[in-house]
């Protein structure tokens, strides 16, 4: 059996920010390996380096030692091939364009044809469901809708890698598990890789194929988890044992972080 | 037309104001000249005479309205000099020396805003001119213009350079201030999630600038541009004053300083305001129709 390259590879990965009041170590050790096709959830408190973490892929943040790659690539030259899609905690919609405008403006600065543009628009809004309000301004739509725009928006251009920050973070309960139901419907037609902030135990055990546990001061991973759920997954697996179990996990892992606090 | 009732009201009480503070200010002038007359001073005489002196201290509301309209349509309709009469506007009209002055005012005007905005993405962009730009900028507008405003025309002209272009040089140097402070602002308007936004896309500095900082500053732009054209206005008015310049409405309020004309001074003064309220008025209307355009109603 051949392994396929890894998507992501970290490799004792570090990283120290120098603030007015000396220095925070956001990150310790990192090694992680996510393979093409993953569904990997951060989760850890505040502070735990899950966002510098996956700023780091984005190359939003310098390492201070260790490696990674990026499809094989330094993060730099991954950004600069436009390997991923970045989606953050608010939708960050342009109040000064139309839906269907906000998501043509990556493929704008990306120099696609016009024709190809309308065409890519109109099947990334058909895929979050959003194709009746491409001609609304942001103001117009839900905060659950606006973040879908904003998830249209990562996906416009195709790249392999899909990162999100907490993206339903602001989001309430009832329109989270919709979007998490989408997100995998969305996800197992796409086979991207992605890489999910949450601070929600049931949301990363429900998404993810590989849940990384974290902790903070320093920021490092505590435990990874590799999911036995299936890929198919309505939404009362939530009630099936196993769920249960991996939830129990993760709960003890994030509890194992604080111990020495 | 709800806001028409409040607004009428003030204007209104203003113009009470005004005829209020009318009949003392010229009263001292009517008693001389009933003293030296002889005559008997009823009440109801002197305060109608209040009204009607030809060099009021403060001319009442419909003396100075009259002679804006006898020096605009009726100057320019039936003067010997007027428009209809020569085709060209008589010099002895408000409408001409009004013209003489914004003319000043918008190349004043489209030059400084258009150097505020350069300054500005210059500051924005570059480190060096960041730390050393602002300082000067403020510097230059704490000197009053009364004063500078002589010696900038003084030093163009040796150079040989007279007329429209150092009234506009002053109204630029006035104006170009708000749209640096306004555009600065504006320029930065995004926040780091935009910019980081625009960073996994690996997007161009141009990129940046067209597609996300330029549209963000747009209502900054607008609200400076206000500031700038009713200074831009100011600076053309004075530097009309020191130069003896015989157009424009900064020689009609001159020379009725001179001569003693208060009620010319006040019809040259509405002038500029109402020329001013214009100007502002019609930036607002292309505001409006921009941000419509854009999506963000204001």
């Amino acid at each position: 059996m051949t392994t396929p390259p890894p998507v992501i590879e970290a490799k004792n990965l570090g990283l120290i920010f120098e603030t007015s009041d000396g220095q925070v170590e956001a990150l310790r050790d990192v090694n992680l390996t996510i393979a093409k096709g993953d569904f990997v959830s951060f989760i850890g408190p505040s502070g735990c380096g899950k966002t510098t973490f996956l700023r780091v892929v984005a190359d939003l943040e310098q390492p201070t030692s260790g490696t990674i790659t990026v499809n094989g690539q330094s993060p730099h030259d991954a950004r600069m091939n436009r390997a991923y899609g970045y989606v953050f905690q608010a939708a960050g919609l342009y109040p000064w364009r139309t839906i269907a405008g906000n998501v043509q403006l990556p493929l704008e600065i990306m120099g696609f044809s016009r024709a190809e543009q309308n065409e890519r628009v109109a099947r990334v809004l058909d895929l979050v469901e959003l194709s009746g309000f491409a001609r609304k301004f942001p103001w117009q739509l839900s905060g659950g809708m606006q973040q879908r725009a904003s998830i249209a928006r990562a996906l416009a251009f195709d790249a392999d890698i899909l990162l999100m920050d907490e993206p339903f973070g602001a989001l309430d309960e009832i329109v989270r598990d919709r979007l998490n139901e989408q997100l995998l419907a969305l996800w197992a037609r796409t086979q991207k890789t992605i890489g999910f902030v949450t601070h929600s135990i049931p949301e990363a055990v429900y998404l993810s194929t590989k849940i990384v546990v974290m902790s903070p001061r320093p920021g490092r991973i505590t435990d990874i988890i590799d999911s036995p759920l299936p890929r198919e997954r309505p939404l009362d697996i939530r009630d099936s044992p196993e769920f249960i179990d991996i939830a129990h996990r993760v709960r003890e892992g994030l509890r194992a972080g604080h111990q020495d606090d | 037309m709800r806001a028409l009732i409040p607004v009428a009201t003030v204007i209104a009480a203003l113009i009470a104001l005004w005829y209020a503070a009318v009949v003392p200010m010229n009263a001292q002038w009517t008693r001389d000249q009933a003293a030296r007359a002889g005559a008997e001073l009823t009440l109801p005489a002197l305060i109608s005479d209040t009204m009607s002196q030809s060099r009021p201290r403060l001319p009442a509301p419909h003396q100075v309205a009259a002679e804006l309209w006898r020096s605009t349509i009726i100057e320019e309709m039936t003067g010997r000099r007027g428009w209809w009469n020569t085709g060209t506007l008589s010099n002895r009209s408000l409408i001409y020396h009004g013209w003489v002055t914004l003319s000043a005012t918008l190349l004043g005007f489209a030059i400084g805003s258009g150097l505020g905005i350069a300054l500005a993405v210059g500051i924005v962009y570059n480190r060096a001119m960041d730390a050393s730009v602002m300082p000067w900028a403020i510097a230059s507008q704490t000197i009053p213009i009364l004063a500078i405003a002589p010696m900038i025309i003084v030093v163009l002209n040796a150079l040989g350079i007279s007329g429209l272009i150092p009234k506009a040089i002053i109204s630029t140097y006035l104006s170009f201030f708000p749209v640096v402070v306004g555009m600065v602002k504006g320029l930065r308007a995004p926040d780091q999630m935009q910019l980081d936004l625009m960073r996994t896309y690996s997007a161009s500095g141009l990129a940046v600038f067209l597609k996300l900082r330029w549209p963000s500053s747009m209502p900054y732009l607008f609200a400076s541009l206000k500031v700038a054209i009713a200074a831009a206005l100011v600076g053309a008015i004075v530097a009309e004053l020191p130069t003896g310049a015989v157009a424009g409405l900064g020689a009609r309020l001159l020379s009725g300083s001179y001569y003693g004309q208060t009620v010319q001074i006040w019809s040259a003064l509405f002038a500029a305001a109402i020329l001013a309220a214009t100007l502002v008025a019609l930036i607002g209307l292309i505001q409006r129709i921009t941000l419509k355009r854009m999506g963000m109603a204001a």
